[in-house]
């Protein structure tokens, strides 16, 4: 009995290591260059985008890893602050493309990237169920105070830009609640719960037919701009490095920028 | 009558009719599931009737038709207390608050309610722990304060399931005295299988077998005069069946018992023969000599009896000494004879 | 003789180390998982506590917002708990002492927020008590309005808390069993003394744990809440949605409210087991 319980007591910690070396191993893949079983070698590419790139970004991927035989681009979508503060703990992106310049300047300013380029911009659109049953036709119809209106919290870029419109204006909006994200605004307009809200043009477009959106001038006053740029890790091989720098360029490309357009982004 | 029951509940086996005058007390005499917990819970109103009906004082606390129901009272409007085996005195109360939690729960002021309380603490003689809680109590005195709660709450019916059935032997004779005294004016219905609890207690006995009533009558009688073999053991008493011949009493086995004295009656007749087992001698070989009542038997087993050893067999139950055990060298499977003097024979007409 | 004295010394065990007993049916490898376990549920909250900038701490929970945040996740919680109570105790009872055809179906269903991604609560309390819902649209005509308030932030809350405390207090219902229950009842106590004076004494540790768990619950929702109730400071952003918001701006705050979020946790079950407690030992 006594001699047993010690060959037992090894044999646990013969699987946990087993266990901890496995999910070492699953690690290792998901962010170098690895061996693949016909001997080929694959490079993975890291690009951290922000949430709302989710549908340009997917088709420039597969476009370029076309383009890129043996080219693997991983794509981490978030909100530009959550991927900020994941490089910032050592994430191993190898690109990155934020929503805003604030957010990015983070990362400059902590040595992490170097020379972000725009490569996008995006305005404010008003949002409003189909048929648009309250009539809005500018910003000022917002500050009916019998209207649910939805926006962005300030302190996510979408609000930020919101707060910027509206200050320009010279106007004060009461909205019945103030959103996390961009996404949870459009979500309560087109469930119905909101009468009106403030998103992005490519917001608006990509919810296609289930709302409508109201252009405004002042969103002139607040034009967000998208920048990209590589960042600086260690453990980057120069193969990626390289493609690191050929992912950035094809987003610049025409046809990257092409791709931006029809989903209602404008060029910078 | 104040209490009458007449019910069937078939998915319990049970078809009974029971009834109990204002202030005696009737016993349920039975084996475990023989129905008659189930016969309490009907007159408690824990259970329903599929058929028949059950009256307190005039109020017909529960009828029902072929499963539907024609009448029912709630069972806290129906004053008819139940205690089981177990003393369930509320954990978390005081003895007193126990006690008074009847007087309460009918509206009686606070105080009065802990006054009537300690009157029956002093009753029962636990008035230095009244305010002790259930937990601290020893199984005696909880099942006392449990009887002293039932009673606090008058009921017109008082209803004990097995009260004696989890104490310690040393304590059921204090409780039973306590019960003999508390119980005199008490209408009661007391179910349980020893027989010492129906002696000491019940004015009258009903023997409940199979989910019905297979004797009924005073206690003294039906205890000295079974007519069922479930009553002659739980009386723990020898029964023969058979029909009267000018002989003694003819067994269907062919064999004729003789009994003490000749009752006046018909030949033909339906008769019971009892006798006690330590009246039953055992014997290796046919015993000899004067008006004996023998049978040969096979001893099917052994068991101590108070000083004496109750040897059971396929016929009679018989107590002898360990000695005569040793002696004899009985043991089960063994054959042997039975011999009874006819004196020690009561025969009776079913 | 022998129960009392048995639970009498159950209850000792409960409270006091004794020296002399021998665990039973404990095997000795299960020390090493059971310690990785509470570091792994430890270990978390103090790397958090390492995080806080404490030079700051009262000026980052005590800021308007979080003061709101806290303030609104408190009246909400409470409140919560009160709607828990007041229709918990009387499903619990219904679930443990009623018979009724579906009663295993219903019991089933009330356990399902329990295991329910809360989003989809929210979703579902939308389909409900939205503007486009299924009770929303008449509300919407008398004028009641859920959604973006304070009420709906107490709905979203008691949906997801409810079946902490039914399952809690059925639990205990049915150890405590129905025969106290029996005796009381024909002593003449009608059903609601019965419920005041036996049954609901007698599941106190389970009724006062159950509250306990549905406070917790109600207090950190956050996925229902923020789905269904919007986010607007002092209506409907709770302290979770506030911690939230905050990573996105300042990290700093947002640890320091979390920090806050686990002291009032940690004090609310701390003060009610201790009551709870007590309340057995009656």
């Amino acid at each position: 009995m006594t001699a047993a319980l010690p060959r037992r007591t090894t044999r646990a910690t013969a699987a946990l290591a087993v266990a901890a070396s496995a999910a070492v191993a699953l690690t290792a893949c998901s962010t170098g260059s690895a061996a693949t079983s016909d001997g080929e070698v694959d490079t993975t590419l890291t690009v951290f985008a922000a949430a709302s790139l989710t549908a340009a970004f997917d088709e420039t991927a597969a476009d370029f890893e076309a383009d890129h035989p043996g080219v693997d681009v991983r794509l981490s979508l978030a909100g530009s602050s959550s991927l900020v503060a994941q490089i910032q703990q050592g994430a191993p992106a190898d690109v990155v493309a934020t929503a805003d310049t604030a957010t990015m300047n983070t990362l400059v300013a902590d040595d992490l990237v170097d020379a972000p380029e725009p490569f996008a911009t995006n305005t404010l659109e008003i949002v409003v169920p189909p048929g648009n049953p309250t009539g809005i036709a500018n910003l000022q119809d917002l500050t009916d105070p019998g209207l649910n209106l939805v926006v962005c919290a300030p302190e996510v870029p979408c609000g930020a830009a919101t707060t910027a419109v509206v200050d320009h204006a010279g106007l004060t909006l009461q909205p019945v609640s103030e959103e996390q994200s961009v996404t949870d605004v459009l979500g309560k307009v087109t469930a119905g719960e909101a009468d009106a809200g403030l998103v992005y043009v490519t917001d608006v477009a990509r919810a296609g037919d289930r709302v409508e959106g109201v252009a405004f001038d002042e969103s002139a006053a607040a034009v967000n701009t998208y920048p990209i740029a590589m960042v600086d890790r260690s453990g980057q091989t120069p193969d990626q490095a390289d493609l690191a720098q050929q992912f950035v360029d094809a987003v610049l490309s025409p046809d990257g920028q092409a791709v931006l357009a029809d989903l209602g982004f404008a060029a910078p | 009558m104040t209490f009458e029951l007449t019910a069937t509940v078939p998915s319990r086996g049970l078809d009974v009719r029971l009834d109990v005058a204002a202030g005696r007390t009737l016993a349920l005499l039975g084996p475990n599931g023989a129905g008659k917990s189930t016969a309490l819970g009907l007159a408690a109103g824990t259970l329903r009737p599929h058929d028949g009906a059950i009256t307190l004082d005039g109020r017909t606390l529960a009828g029902a038709r072929d499963g539907r129901r024609t009448a029912w009272i709630a069972p806290h409007r129906r004053r008819v207390a139940l205690l089981a085996q177990d003393p369930m005195l509320f954990p978390h109360l005081s003895v007193r608050e126990n006690i008074a939690f009847g007087p309460r729960a009918q509206g009686t002021t606070r105080r009065e309610a802990a006054a009537r309380a300690d009157r029956w603490l002093d009753a029962i003689d636990l008035a230095d722990l009244a305010d002790r809680r259930p937990a601290a109590l020893s199984g005696g005195q909880a099942q006392r304060v449990a009887i002293a709660r039932s009673l606090a709450a008058a009921p017109r019916l008082l209803l004990l399931d097995e009260p004696m059935a989890a104490l310690d032997v040393d304590v059921t004779p204090a409780l039973r005295q306590t019960l003999q005294h508390l119980l005199a004016e008490q209408t009661t219905i007391l179910a349980t299988h020893d027989v010492l609890d129906a002696l000491l207690l019940a004015d009258e006995v009903a023997v409940v077998d199979g989910g019905r009533v297979v004797e009924r009558g005073p206690t003294a009688e039906v205890l000295s005069r079974p007519r069922s073999a479930f009553a002659a053991s739980i009386a723990g008493l020898n029964l023969l069946s058979g029909t009267w011949t000018s002989d003694g009493v003819a067994t269907a086995g062919g064999e004729v018992v003789h009994g003490h004295g000749a009752p006046d009656v018909a030949l033909g007749v339906a008769m019971t023969a009892v006798c006690r087992p330590a009246a039953v001698a055992v014997h290796l070989d046919a015993p000899h000599g004067s008006p004996r009542n023998t049978f040969r038997a096979t001893v099917r087993s052994l068991a101590p009896h108070g000083d004496l050893v109750r040897v059971r067999t396929d016929r009679l139950a018989a107590d002898v000494t360990p000695g005569s055990v040793a002696e004899l060298g009985l043991a089960p499977g063994r054959e042997v004879w039975l011999a009874v003097k006819a004196a020690e024979v009561d025969v009776y007409p079913v | 003789m022998s129960a009392p004295a048995t639970s009498e010394r159950a209850a000792t065990t409960r409270t006091r180390l004794d020296p002399a007993e021998v665990p039973a049916g404990l095997p000795r490898w299960a020390y090493l998982p059971a310690v990785g376990g509470g570091l792994f549920v430890v270990l978390p909250l103090v790397a958090m506590g390492t995080r806080v900038d404490w030079s700051n701490y009262g000026g980052l929970v005590t800021s308007e917002s979080a003061r709101s945040a806290l303030a609104l996740s408190l009246q909400t919680a409470t409140a919560s708990t009160l709607l828990c109570l007041v229709l918990g105790i009387p499903m619990a009872l219904v679930l443990a002492r009623g018979r009724f055809p579906g009663q295993h179906l219903l019991r089933s269903l009330v356990l399902v927020p329990l295991v329910l991604p809360p989003v989809v609560g929210g979703v579902a309390l939308l389909s409900t008590f939205g503007r486009r819902g299924l009770l929303g649209e008449s509300m919407e005509v008398l004028g009641l309005q859920i959604a973006f308030s304070t009420t709906a932030v107490v709905l979203a809350q008691s949906f997801v808390a409810l079946p902490f405390l039914v399952v809690s207090l059925e639990g205990s219902l049915r150890t405590a069993g129905e025969r106290y229950d029996v005796v009381a009842a024909s002593l003449g106590a009608s059903p609601a003394t019965v419920l005041r004076r036996v049954t609901l004494p007698l599941v106190w540790p389970g009724l006062v744990s159950g509250t306990v768990l549905a406070f917790a619950r109600a207090l950190g929702e956050f996925g229902a809440t923020i789905t269904f109730a919007g986010s607007l400071q002092g209506v409907t952003r709770t302290l979770p949605l506030e911690v939230y918001l905050q990573r996105e701006t300042d990290p700093d705050a947002a640890v320091a409210l979390s920090l806050l979020l686990v002291a009032v946790a940690v004090v609310v079950i701390a003060a009610t087991h201790h009551r709870g407690a007590g309340g057995a030992a009656r």
